[in-house]
């Protein structure tokens, strides 16, 4: 494996900055990925106290995007950072907008947590959520940890895995219309089912996003649409 | 390719320049150049070709060559005392170093432009006007009024003095200097121009018109530039050769220098870490 440093510059201080926006993104990862799990159990436990606490919570997470994007363009203003430098600044100021992306979808899977809550209806769908939810979370979580090893291999494994998730959605898909057709009482109830299986297989769109990124940093090649 | 990262910090006594020295369509080739300054060894065996109508920047810590380097392309290095050229250097095919070619006619088609601008203490006219007069490339006085003009307007200079043609180029400011001095070598219809740290002198301003200039000129002359500011390589160079104690480390398309260099030295140099 590669190993990379942002350390020994001749000027300490950007070794501290460059160390800053990497530990905030990391964060910043881990807030996240909090949040996802809580609108995952306020799905699963039709707990609307935890949905609305991820809504709120969401807020922080845009906060955190700012606060990462403008000591980013500081680091650029200041040190016109080049090579490896370069690679990672430019890779956090991608990574926080995806990671903001997968905080608004949390909200969303929270917000629909929320209206199921309020039905007393069979849990039709819940096994598909489950799944889904179960690898993407995943997933994530193994983003921020090539992240936070810099490791390209595991960051390239973990883009095969999310393959399989836009299997699984397809699949899910399915299912609920099956569901729909089933019993027509429940297509409002399998609509919100499937915009959180639609918002789950976004997560895991921008987690595939932050890995790409990993290999930008760690290899300076662009893997993108490959 | 090796990452720059695999690679040891260590200089092996196989050193083998990585990236991307030689060219399809060379102006200049240089091969397996050895330097030494009396006992001292100061080129270690480096081999690039500079492309027609290139910008090549070369950069490197102080002490690294690239200055040394730099001057055996017009064989300025002659003139210091000590002083000991090995290896073969062509322009165009043409050995620069055979006993029998003529130095003097060699500095007008390898032209150079020095740190700090050294105009002739003579009028503008005089400056720009004096190497085609020696040369013996223009007769009357109209024809050097034409050289002078193209000069001045080719070295973006024109506009600012051409109501003062005949007071004394010392009179110009740093930039103004500098800029005559480039009219001056580009005055002998050069093929080559050679710039050690242009810019270094002057301030930002002077420096960004100096740089457009650089720009320019590439379209009619071939262009190597030795340079301090990392930045002022990445915003004017084609292709970057980087250098370290002596030696060619890398050379590479110059946004490939800036985003992913290959050789770890280099990573470190233009990244200001501890190489």
């Amino acid at each position: 494996m590669v190993k990379m440093s942002f350390e020994n510059h001749i000027m300490k201080q950007f070794d501290d900055e460059l160390e800053e926006i990497r530990t905030r993104l990391m964060e910043m990862g881990g807030k996240v990925e909090q949040q996802l799990q809580h609108a995952i159990r306020a799905i699963s436990e039709a707990d609307s106290k935890l949905a609305e606490q991820v809504i709120i919570e969401d807020r922080r997470v845009d906060a955190m995007e700012v606060d990462i994007d403008e000591a980013c363009i500081l680091i650029i203003a200041r040190r016109q950072p080049a090579a490896s430098d370069l690679r990672l600044v430019m890779m956090v100021t991608k990574a926080v907008n995806d990671l903001e992306r997968i905080g608004d979808e949390a909200r969303k899977i929270a917000n629909h947590a929320i209206i199921l809550s309020e039905e007393n209806e069979p849990s039709v769908g819940y096994p598909e959520v489950r799944h889904i939810a179960n690898s993407v979370t995943k997933i994530l979580a193994n983003a921020l940890d090539a992240f936070a090893r810099f490791d390209a291999d595991a960051a390239i494994r973990t883009i095969e895995e999310d393959k399989q998730v836009d299997l699984d959605y397809k699949t899910a898909l399915r299912e609920v219309v099956t569901y729909m057709m089933e019993d027509p009482r429940s297509i409002s109830r399998a609509i919100n089912i499937l915009w959180v299986v639609r918002s789950l297989e976004r997560i895991g769109d921008h987690a595939k996003n932050l890995c790409e990124q990993i290999v930008f940093v760690v290899k300076g090649k662009d893997i993108r649409r490959r | 390719m090796k990452l720059a990262s695999e690679q040891t910090l260590e200089l092996d006594e196989g050193h083998v320049t990585v990236g991307q020295s030689f060219s399809d369509d060379p102006k200049m080739t240089m091969r397996n150049i050895n330097v030494f300054y009396a006992e001292k060894q100061a080129i270690y065996d480096v081999s690039i070709d500079i492309t027609k109508n290139e910008v090549i920047a070369m950069i490197g810590p102080s002490g690294c060559g690239k200055s040394t380097f730099l001057r055996t392309l017009n064989r300025m290095n002659d003139t210091v005392d000590g002083c000991r050229v090995e290896g073969d250097i062509c322009m165009d095919g043409e050995n620069l170093y055979a006993p029998n070619l003529d130095v003097v006619e060699l500095r007008a088609r390898v032209g150079m432009v020095f740190q700090k601008p050294n105009p002739f203490p003579k009028s503008i006219r005089d400056n720009v006007t004096y190497g085609p007069k020696i040369h013996g490339l223009a007769d009357t006085r109209v024809d050097l009024d034409e050289i002078l003009e193209k000069s001045l307007r080719k070295a973006g200079l024109w506009e600012e003095v051409k109501d003062r043609l005949d007071q004394p180029g010392t009179g110009l400011s740093g930039g103004q200097q500098q800029r005559l001095c480039i009219a001056r070598a580009i005055a002998v219809s050069p093929e080559v121009i050679l710039m050690d740290e242009p810019c270094s002198a002057l301030d930002p301003i002077a420096t960004a018109k100096i740089e457009e200039l650089i720009e320019e000129l590439s379209q009619n002359f071939t262009i190597a530039i030795v340079t301090h500011s990392m930045q002022q390589a990445a915003r004017v160079s084609h292709r970057t050769a980087y250098f370290h104690l002596g030696k060619l480390i890398e050379v590479n398309p110059t946004e490939q220098v800036f985003t992913m260099p290959q050789h770890q030295l280099t990573e470190a140099y233009i990244t200001g870490r501890f190489g």
